[in-house]
């Protein structure tokens, strides 16, 4: 759409995470070039009742490192997690707002669970140990927007600022509405991305149901794949309108250049490839690119059989035979549910910046039905022009961003 | 002896039979041991389903990952498969 003169073009010139890999930037881009696992044994409650007990938890998190005692009291885990990203993030893009400009930036954040470690103490607290009363601020922590309401404050956005959640697809479909914001004009800067904390006990009771997670780590597109493993996290990005970020010489880290969205409305569950095809393609129309300058695209890779195997057919039918290299960072980190597509943005990152495209970790034989390039193992260096992001969601919501080098 | 133990595999086919009945919404009476899951239209997200009533119901675990259908307990394919398998389990944790 660079085409249409109304239209902005839009840069992002601040990235910032938490995640399993890395508390900061400089070690999420290590970790993933690296290849290294962060899926590992859990420390849980009841952990003897849980059928899974593996999974990427932030290690060694230190609330008292960032937060004073009120916020830890306002802030669930997750919005811990949001708000360490979001300094980060803006402390890279050195952004100072206008009068003016605050009132127009904002932030439109995703999460699959919202504050789900604070509903599943406050459970534990009035069901199992049978108290009868919760934490005062049980409410305004565990509200799904509550991240995005901080980071609002926190950085004076007094502009559109929400959250949307399509469960495993939730960061991508915010960063794809914060970037047609700045894209249209309705906003300067959006800060975008998205946090999950759901490695409670709840949280993996409830997935277990499903029986579609691993018990003993994740292996995307490998024949020996057997399910996903929960990660949790945020990353946070500035995006910004690309003639104001060039005249404040701010670091441009990459463009955005398309977004779509498109729904199977098929199953609740079960991927409809056709879905993930219409998002890809979407987004190479939404930026006004062939399919052949891709590079490097980051798989939505669960590592569960429903997933690969679609995702694979909706690769092979956007691209052809020879598709450019796919890798899924979730064999790493995790699944982070509805901060998934924001913490795997990094991946994205790396490889248009510093032109490292990360493995696919944890690879051990071909599975005939993906028949894809799946950087196995190994990070590997090239020259990446453009590159995709895919997030699918239950409910077979799909969205796909389409990046492109600085 | 073996009368006993035949009734109480009975018991245990009857139990599985009809939860297997409730999710496809049809009568107990119509399945066979040949009956596939799939011509009941329980897909996998019925068979989930499923093996979360035969677990509440004998107080047992399942072990079945819906990525490696083949794998665990036994392909849950037909109504004799689930039926032999969840007896085996039975026999396993609760014997």
């Amino acid at each position: 759409m660079t085409g249409n003169p109304a239209l902005r073009r839009v840069v992002i010139t601040g990235a910032g995470s938490v995640n399993p890999l890395a508390s900061d930037v400089p070690g999420t881009f290590a970790a993933l070039a690296e290849g290294r696992v962060a899926i590992g044994a859990l420390d849980l409650p009841d952990l003897d009742r849980l059928s899974i007990r593996i999974g990427a938890p932030v290690r060694g998190w230190q609330p008292d490192a960032y937060f004073t005692r009120q916020e830890q009291a306002l802030y669930d885990r997750a919005v811990q997690f949001a708000v360490v990203a979001a300094r980060q993030a803006v402390t890279q893009s050195a952004l100072v707002l206008g009068s003016d400009e605050g009132f127009q930036a904002g932030v439109v954040l995703g999460t699959g669970g919202g504050g789900s470690t604070t509903t599943d103490e406050a459970y534990r607290a009035v069901y199992a140990e049978g108290r009868s009363r919760v934490h005062p601020f049980t409410v305004p922590r565990l509200m799904p927007n509550a991240a995005a309401a901080h980071l609002a404050m926190n950085h004076g956005l007094r502009g559109p600022s929400f959250t949307v959640s399509t469960a495993c697809a939730s960061s991508n479909h915010a960063m794809g509405l914060a970037f047609q914001m700045v894209r249209s004009g309705a906003a300067p800067v959006m800060l975008t991305g998205g946090a999950e904390a759901t490695l409670s006990f709840g949280g993996i009771k409830a997935w277990e149901g499903l029986r579609v997670l691993s018990p003993d780590g994740c292996r995307p597109f490998c024949a020996s794949r057997n399910g996903l493993v929960q990660g949790e996290g945020a990353a946070i990005f500035v995006f910004e309108e690309r003639d104001r970020a060039v005249g404040r010489g701010a670091p441009i880290l990459a463009e955005v250049v398309g977004f779509a969205m498109t729904s199977d409305a098929a199953d609740i569950v079960l991927p409809d490839p056709e879905g993930a095809r219409r998002a890809m393609a979407g987004a190479l129309v939404d930026a006004g690119l062939p399919p052949d300058t891709v590079g490097y695209v980051n798989a939505h890779g669960t590592g569960t059989t429903a997933n690969d195997r679609s995702e694979s057919l909706a690769i092979r039918a956007v691209f052809g035979p020879n598709p450019p290299p796919v890798s899924a960072t979730k064999s790493m980190h995790g699944h982070l549910l509805g901060a998934a597509g924001a913490v795997e943005l990094w991946a994205v990152l790396l490889a248009l910046g510093e032109g490292v495209i990360a493995p696919t970790a944890g690879w051990r034989a071909p599975d005939p039905e993906c028949g894809l390039d799946v950087v196995p193992n190994v990070a590997r260096r090239a020259g990446v022009e453009v590159a995709l992001s895919n997030a699918f969601g239950f409910g077979g919501m799909n969205a796909c961003l389409a990046l492109r080098k600085a | 002896m073996d009368g006993l133990v035949a009734g109480v595999r009975n018991e245990i086919e009857a139990r599985v039979v009809e939860i297997l009945a409730s999710q496809a919404l049809c009568d107990a009476g119509s399945l066979t041991p040949e009956t596939r899951l799939a011509d009941l239209g329980i897909d996998s997200l019925g068979l989930a389903e499923v093996l979360f009533a035969i677990e509440e119901r004998f107080d047992i675990s399942v072990p079945f990952n819906a990525n490696r259908p083949d794998e665990g307990a036994g392909a849950f394919s037909s109504v004799g498969a689930v039926c032999a398998a969840i007896e085996a389990l039975v026999r396993n944790q609760k014997g």
